[in-house]
């Protein structure tokens, strides 16, 4: 865009009305991925949104009374779904890789470095 | 939320992200540079300011208004606004009778180009399910009193189709230029739970 962008007031992105795009940084990650993924023809946006209404739909059912929706986790939930079906990446594929990453050393968590 | 560490068995969503962002990159799935690029775009580039840039032009361009009612695909990609979620953008004015409010009941379908990514209470329950049975409340809670004539059209988002609404110009912006008014419309407003205000 050859327009500086509002860096504050309502039209303001990416935090329009102080509003964050994405709570945290893996929310973007996971956001991130299914574009991605999709923009490099792995598989239709269709294909996405029909899994995501389903994860949505499936927690919506199931939710207690007054249980915040966390949507990315529907989200990336959605995007294992369809890599599942795809048989590009199984769940248990993702869960065992993830319990290797939480074995790290503590030096390995960003966090620490900042303390 | 948990964001990091989680129970042996289950991981938490922040390890479980990155072990699958892992995994598509060690098959070549995905390029983490291409990844980052797509972020940052709608970190910092795509978001409500576009909308409000389609919205000023069609208040002071009568041509432009008339052609963004009748194709607002193309309309707005006039301007340079295009990409996913915006293939077909169907665009709806506010009038002083008729009230314009956008949902997406089944998911989050919303117009990426012109609004960026949907904000939380969008993509809430509560939101998706009572402004459909109860818009004029709804409308209420979120600050925006409409008089009982006023009729409300609920606009769900379908896989075809993505709503923008064209708010009404407010009183007392007739000497302001295009640019002047860009600054004064809000996300809400062009997706119909707020009206812009008089500066």
């Amino acid at each position: 865009m050859s327009t500086p962008l509002a860096i504050e007031g309502p039209a303001a992105p990416p935090r329009s009305n102080g509003e964050l795009v994405f709570a945290e940084p893996w929310e973007s990650r996971a956001f991130g991925m299914a574009v991605t993924l999709y923009e490099a023809g792995v598989f239709s946006w269709t294909e996405f949104q029909t899994a995501l209404i389903a994860r949505i739909t499936a927690w919506t059912a199931s939710r207690e009374h007054g249980e915040p929706c966390h949507y990315y986790r529907l989200w990336l939930g959605a995007l294992e779904d369809v890599l599942a079906g795809l048989s590009a990446v199984s769940t248990d594929e993702v869960i065992t890789r993830a319990q290797a990453l939480a074995q790290r050393s503590p030096g390995h968590d960003h966090r620490d470095h900042a303390r | 939320m948990t964001t990091t560490g989680g129970s042996e068995r289950s991981p938490s969503v922040a390890l479980r992200t990155e072990a699958l962002e892992q995994l598509l990159t060690e098959r070549g799935l995905i390029d983490p540079k291409a990844m980052d690029a797509i972020i940052t775009r709608y970190e910092t580039s795509v978001g409500p300011l576009n909308g409000a840039k389609v919205v000023a032009r069609a208040w002071t361009d009568p041509d432009y208004r008339r052609r963004l009612l009748e194709d607002g695909t193309a309309s707005i990609k006039e301007l340079g606004f295009s990409g996913q979620q915006g293939e077909h953008i169907v665009v709806v004015e506010n009038t002083p009778t008729t009230h314009n409010v956008v949902v997406c009941t089944l998911c989050s379908c919303y117009p990426w180009p012109v609004l960026g990514l949907p904000p939380s209470w969008y993509k809430d329950p509560a939101y998706r399910a009572r402004v459909v049975r109860e818009p004029r409340t709804v409308l209420a809670e979120m600050g925006l009193t409409l008089d009982d004539d006023v009729q409300i059209i609920v606009r769900d988002s379908t896989s075809e189709v993505r709503w923008l609404v064209l708010p009404e110009r407010p009183p007392g912006t007739e000497r302001l230029t295009e640019e002047e008014l860009v600054p004064l419309i809000t996300r809400d407003a062009m997706v119909g739970v707020a009206k812009v205000a008089t500066p």
